[in-house]
């Protein structure tokens, strides 16, 4: 089987026609493939995030990660980056930054000679938040909310996102099916807020399958972090590829 | 989850990294995931020059305990010494 995989920095346009950087990773196959937007957690364009776009390329799919914080700090270190947007007070991204950004990606994808036209969204902690924003805001195939905090729930007064409207209530405007993977010793996402998502897609007669797994805490698919959970972890990066190759298929 | 709390403060001082020493100007205080501490939250603190770019900057992950221990040492250390010392 041929199996080659190409990963690179690339340029893309992004939010108000801003070139950015982001993380490319592909099957250097004819095709035709499916194409997934990845978004990085809040510590930013990482090396573990760059790991799962490399493991959606093996799985056979194009994958794109913008860098969500390339126009604070140019090349900068992902975490030098993150630190940079923090100070300049970036952090957190606007929602209408992010969704554009997404946008961006979603081009890049599509105008690969190997595409299939069909495009997923995935993230993880904040970009779980930001994969079901991405989801209910543009027309896509697929997506994936890894313990996305902060889609269900009042952020409390004082937090950042205080005032933000929890984007739950934006589910009737949900494009694609959605695969939720949580932990349940995760308290934001907590299991009732991940209850009231499930209700909100039920009552909107939405396409979903959500696994909650027992001892896993937020993170715990991040291999670089104490919260790593590996038999959840593996779990869930099968029934990613499971809900990518259903849905993204040409 | 991440908190996205951040404290931002103006600073006055100087930081090692790893091209040596240089003038920091800003600080960043917060309680977020870590890179590289192996926790699932730390308290962060950020040493930074931007005027120097985003490279230019002396990072530190600690335990919440940690934190709490780093904040009583300083104080400790502030408050025993001499007056008049700037």
């Amino acid at each position: 089987m041929y199996d080659a995989v190409l990963s690179e920095t690339v340029t893309i346009t992004g939010h108000e026609g801003d070139a950015i950087e982001a993380y490319s990773a592909r099957p250097l196959t004819p095709g035709p493939v499916g194409g997934v937007v990845v978004i990085h957690h809040l510590p930013g364009y990482d090396r573990q995030t760059k790991e799962f776009a490399r493991s959606l390329a093996v799985g056979g799919f194009n994958a794109v990660m913008p860098n969500l914080y390339s126009r604070e700090a140019p090349g900068a270190d992902p975490d030098d980056a993150m630190a940079a947007a923090r100070s300049q007070g970036a952090i957190p991204i606007p929602d209408e930054r992010v969704v554009a950004e997404v946008e961006g990606a979603v081009a890049y994808l599509k105008g690969l000679p190997n595409a299939n036209g069909k495009i997923g969204v995935i993230g993880h902690c904040s970009g779980g938040r930001q994969s079901f924003l991405a989801a209910v805001s543009l027309p896509l195939d697929a997506a994936v909310d890894c313990y996305g905090g902060f889609v269900v729930g009042e952020p409390p007064a004082g937090h950042p996102l205080a005032g933000w409207q929890p984007i739950v209530t934006r589910t009737p405007s949900l494009s694609c099916p959605l695969l939720g993977l949580f932990g349940k010793e995760d308290k934001f996402p907590s299991p009732e807020h991940v209850a009231e998502l499930e209700q909100a897609l039920r009552e909107a007669g939405k396409t979903y399958e959500f696994h909650s797994y027992d001892g896993a805490n937020h993170g715990f698919m991040q291999v670089d972090s104490a919260r790593y959970h590996p038999q959840s972890a593996v779990d869930a990066w099968g029934k990613i590829l499971d809900w990518f190759g259903r849905y993204l298929a040409a | 989850m991440c908190t996205y709390l951040t404290e931002k403060i103006a600073i006055s001082g100087s930081a090692k990294g790893g091209s040596g020493w240089f003038r920091v100007t800003d600080g960043s205080v917060y309680f977020d995931h870590p890179v590289h501490a192996p926790y699932g939250h730390t308290l962060n603190i950020d040493f930074l020059a931007p005027a120097q770019g985003p490279s230019a900057r002396v990072a530190v992950e600690l335990s919440a305990e940690s934190a709490r221990a780093l904040m009583k040492a300083i104080e400790a250390v502030l408050d025993s010494a001499p007056p008049g010392l700037e």
